[in-house]
C-alpha cells in the first residue's frame, strides 16, 4: 500500500493564501471524495499537487510514499503515478488523441525502449469501449471542438490508459449530463482497484451516488472541518454548506 | 554558454561538420570581370553565356539593396570577401565509386546515397560550386528524362536551356538574381517530355564545404504537356564564424496540362545567407506547387512565385519557416494571374522561437481584366518564447468583378496551461514544446513524402529542446 499524504500545506497564489493548513492522508485502495462551497481551495489542492507553477507551497509537504514531490517538475510528479483529470483541459491543436497519449506512455518507459503499436492501440481500443467513445475519437485534436463530456470522457480515457498510482479528479462531474455522467463513472469504477488511490473533487453530491467514496472530506477555507463516511456527503446535500461556514473566515479564491 | 544554447548546437550535428578539400579551382576572393572571366574559362562555356554573365554583373553592380524595406543584416555582406568559385573539376560522376574519397564521405554521412537507393528516382549532389554526383535511375532516363547540372545541361541540350534559361526570373529581377546570373554553377537542368510522369522524386543535395564562399547555383526544370515531375532538395552546410552566402535562382517552366511540385527542406547553419529568387511559369491547365521549408540559415529571404499564364493554371505555395535564436525567416508567396480562371493558393506556417523573427511576405496580383480567378491565402504564426517575433505583409491586389480572394491570418502562443497540461501527462516541457509545434504544422508536413516528414519532425524536435530551460 502508498500513501499520498498531505501535511498542513500552506499555498498561496500572489499574496493569498489559499490553502490554510491542509492535511490528508490517501492510501492506494480508497476513493475519498473532497467536497466544499465554491471558492474553498478544492481545485487549487489538485493543481498544487501536480506541480502547477502559479502557486507557491508556504509551508507543508506533499508526500508520495514517504518522499517530498514539492521540488520535482510536474513531469516528474506524472511518471511518479499522479495524474489529473482537468476540470478545464487545454487544447492541444494539431495533435491527435492517438498520438498524444502514445507519446505520454514513451516519455514513461526507458529510453531506447520503443512502445508497441499493436499492444498500445489493442490496449487503446478496449479504454475508448469501456467509454463507450466511437474509434474514430482517436484521430481528433485533443480537446479541440470537444463538447463538454467528450472532454471528460478523454479526461478518464487517458487516466484509463497512464494507470496512475494516485489519480484526482477534479470536477469531473461539471458539464456532464445524466447518461455521460454514467459512463464516465463507469470508466472511473473499473479503475478502483488495491493499487490505485483517487481524490474526486466535486461541488454537488451527485457524482457521489455513482463513485462512491470510502471517505468523504468537507473543505471549507482552505482546509478541512469534517471527515467522515460516505453519509456526510449526504448531510451536505441536505443541509448545504451554511453549518460548516466558520462566520469570522473570509472568503477565498478557486 | 548556457544549457539551452548548449542544445542548440546539436541542432546542427548532422550538417555540422566538414573533411578539408584540395580545390583544384579557386577563382579567389571578389567579384569583377576577371572571375567572370576565369568561371567560364574554367567551364569551357559558349560567348552567350559569357556576354549573360558580364550584363548580369553589371546589372549586380547598379541595383542597390533592398534595405529600405528589408533586413539591415544585408549589410553585413562582404561581398569582396567571398569566394565566388571552387571545385575540384566539372564533371560529375556517374557511380559514387568514382566520386572523390573526401567528398563522398560528405555525402555518405548526410545520407545521400542511401536515400538514393531507398525511394528516388534520380539524385545529384552539389559540393560548393559543382555538381559531384549525378545520375537517374536506367529506367527514367529511357522515358526521355534529362537530369544534368546547368553547365551540362546549357552544352548538351542547348535548344531546350537556351529557349527557356532566364526567362522566368529576367537576370535583373533583383539583385541577387543579377548575382547569381553572374557567378551561376552547378544546379539542376530537368526536362520531362510530353505525357511522362516521372512516378519517384528527383533530388538535389547542395552542400557547401568551404568557408567565406558563395553557392550561386542555377535549376531550370521543364516539364513538357502533360508530364509531372517532384523535385526535393535539401541543403546544409558546416558552421563557420564567418558569413556564408547562398544565392540561387530556380526556374520552372510547367507547360499545358504539366505539373510540377518542388520540394525544399533548407537546414543551413546558422552563419549562411540564404537569398533565393524561385519562380514557376504554369501555362494552360498547368500547375505549379512549391512546398517550402526553411529551418536554418542567418537570414533567408525567399519568396517563391507563380506566374499563371495559361488559362485555368493554379499555383500553391506551401510554407514552413522556422526561426530559432538570432535567425531571421523572410519567407512568403508570390502570385501573379495573368489568364482567367486561374487559381492559387498560399498556405504558410511560421514558429518563432527565442529571438527567432519569421516575417510573412506575400503579394498576390489580379488585374482587372481577368475573371474567375481565385486566391487563398492563410497565414499562421506561431510564438513561444515571450521575446519571439513574427511580422506578416500581405500585399493582395484583387482588382476587377468576377475574381475572388480570401485572406486569413493568426499569431498563437503556446500557452502555460498547455504546456502544464502535456507535463501533467509525463512529457517534459521540451517534448510538450515539440508536440505543440509539430501539431501547429501537422496538416502542412503531411503534404511532405514520408522520408522527408519524419527528418523534418526530427529537425523540430532538435530545435525545440533548445527553446526551454
Amino acid at each position: 500500500m502508498k500513501h499520498l499524504k498531505i501535511d498542513n500545506l500552506h499555498v498561496s497564489i500572489g499574496d493569498r493564501e489559499i490553502l490554510r493548513g491542509l492535511s490528508l492522508d490517501l492510501p492506494t485502495g480508497q476513493v475519498h471524495a473532497i467536497m466544499g462551497p465554491n471558492g474553498s481551495g478544492k481545485s487549487t489542492l489538485a493543481k498544487v499537487i501536480a506541480g502547477h507553477p502559479d502557486y507557491t507551497v508556504t509551508s507543508g509537504d506533499v508526500l508520495f510514499d514517504g518522499e517530498s514531490i514539492l521540488e520535482m517538475e510536474p513531469d516528474e510528479r506524472a511518471r511518479k503515478g499522479i495524474f489529473l483529470a482537468f476540470q478545464y483541459p487545454s487544447e492541444i491543436p494539431g495533435v491527435t488523441i492517438a498520438n498524444f497519449l502514445r507519446a505520454a506512455l514513451q516519455a514513461r518507459l526507458p529510453e531506447g525502449d520503443e512502445l508497441e503499436a499493436t499492444e498500445y492501440y489493442a490496449k487503446l481500443y478496449e479504454k475508448m469501449d469501456l467509454l463507450e467513445m466511437p474509434r474514430n475519437f482517436t484521430s481528433r485534436s485533443v480537446n479541440e471542438g470537444f463538447s463538454g463530456g467528450e472532454k471528460k470522457r478523454c479526461e478518464i480515457l487517458q487516466m484509463a490508459m497512464l494507470q496512475p498510482t494516485f489519480a484526482l479528479l477534479d470536477e469531473t462531474d461539471s458539464g456532464l449530463d445524466i447518461d455521460a455522467l454514467k459512463i464516465v463513472s463507469h470508466g472511473v469504477n473499473s479503475l478502483r482497484g488495491p493499487d490505485t488511490g483517487m481524490l474526486v473533487i466535486t461541488h454537488y453530491q451527485r457524482l457521489l451516488n455513482y463513485i462512491v467514496p470510502d471517505i468523504v472530506h468537507v473543505m471549507v477555507n482552505g482546509r478541512i472541518v469534517e471527515s467522515g463516511t460516505k453519509e456526510l456527503a449526504l448531510k451536505l446535500e441536505a443541509e448545504g454548506y451554511d453549518w460548516a461556514i466558520e462566520p469570522e473566515a473570509e472568503p477565498v479564491g478557486a | 554558454m548556457s544549457d539551452a544554447q548548449n542544445q542548440l548546437e546539436i541542432d546542427r550535428e548532422k550538417g555540422n561538420f566538414r573533411y578539408d578539400v584540395d580545390y583544384e579551382f579557386d577563382a579567389g576572393t571578389g567579384l569583377n570581370e576577371k572571375t567572370i572571366d576565369y568561371i567560364c574559362d574554367v567551364k569551357g562555356e559558349p560567348d552567350w553565356i559569357r556576354e549573360f554573365r558580364k550584363d548580369a554583373l553589371k546589372k549586380f553592380l547598379e541595383k542597390p539593396m533592398p534595405t529600405h524595406w528589408a533586413s539591415k543584416d544585408l549589410d553585413n555582406i562582404i561581398f569582396d570577401n567571398i569566394r565566388y568559385y571552387l571545385s575540384q573539376g566539372q564533371k560529375p560522376k556517374r557511380s559514387w565509386d568514382e566520386v572523390p574519397e573526401d567528398v563522398k564521405k560528405t555525402f555518405e554521412r548526410l545520407g545521400i546515397p542511401e536515400q538514393e537507393r531507398k525511394f528516388l528516382a534520380g539524385v545529384e549532389a552539389q559540393f560548393d560550386s559543382e555538381a559531384a554526383y549525378s545520375n537517374i535511375k536506367e529506367a527514367v532516363g529511357k522515358q526521355g528524362v534529362i537530369f544534368v547540372g546547368s553547365t551540362e545541361g546549357l552544352k548538351e541540350h542547348p535548344e531546350i536551356f537556351r529557349k527557356w534559361f532566364g526567362k522566368v526570373i529576367p537576370t535583373g529581377d533583383n539583385k541577387f538574381s543579377a548575382l547569381n546570373g553572374a557567378t551561376f554553377s552547378g544546379g539542376s537542368f530537368i526536362y520531362v517530355p510530353p505525357g511522362v510522369k516521372v512516378s519517384h522524386p528527383l533530388q538535389a543535395y547542395f552542400r557547401i564545404n568551404a568557408e567565406n564562399f558563395g553557392q550561386f547555383e542555377r535549376t531550370l526544370i521543364i516539364a513538357d504537356e502533360g508530364a509531372e515531375v517532384t523535385y526535393m532538395e535539401g541543403c546544409t552546410a558546416p558552421k563557420f564564424d564567418t558569413a556564408t552566402l547562398h544565392s540561387a535562382v530556380v526556374e520552372l517552366v510547367a507547360l499545358k496540362g504539366a505539373k510540377i511540385q518542388y520540394i525544399t527542406v533548407q537546414n543551413w547553419s546558422n552563419n549562411v545567407f540564404n537569398l533565393v529568387t524561385k519562380r514557376g511559369l504554369a501555362m494552360e491547365d498547368a500547375e505549379v506547387k512549391w512546398i517550402d521549408c526553411n529551418i536554418g540559415s542567418r537570414l533567408t529571404m525567399k519568396y517563391p512565385g507563380v506566374v499563371m499564364k495559361g488559362r485555368g493554371a493554379r499555383g500553391e505555395v506551401i510554407s514552413i519557416a522556422l526561426a530559432g535564436d538570432g535567425q531571421h525567416q523572410d519567407t512568403g508567396a508570390k502570385m501573379i494571374h495573368a489568364a482567367d480562371d486561374t487559381t492559387s493558393n498560399i498556405v504558410s506556417k511560421s514558429i518563432s522561437v527565442g529571438t527567432g523573427r519569421a516575417t510573412y511576405r506575400g503579394l498576390v496580383n489580379v488585374p482587372r481584366h481577368l475573371k474567375g480567378c481565385k486566391n487563398n491565402t492563410e497565414c499562421d504564426a506561431l510564438l513561444i518564447n515571450t521575446n519571439s517575433r513574427t511580422d506578416t505583409y500581405p500585399a493582395i491586389t484583387v482588382r476587377g468583378t468576377g475574381n475572388a480572394c480570401q485572406h486569413e491570418a493568426s499569431v498563437s502562443q503556446v500557452s502555460e496551461e498547455q504546456i502544464f497540461y502535456m507535463q501533467q501527462r509525463g512529457l517534459t516541457e521540451a517534448q510538450a514544446m515539440s508536440l505543440s509545434v509539430n501539431g501547429f504544422i501537422n496538416d502542412l508536413v503531411r503534404e511532405f513524402p514520408m522520408e522527408y516528414s519524419v527528418e523534418l519532425k526530427r529537425l523540430i524536435d532538435l530545435e525545440m529542446e533548445g527553446s526551454v530551460g
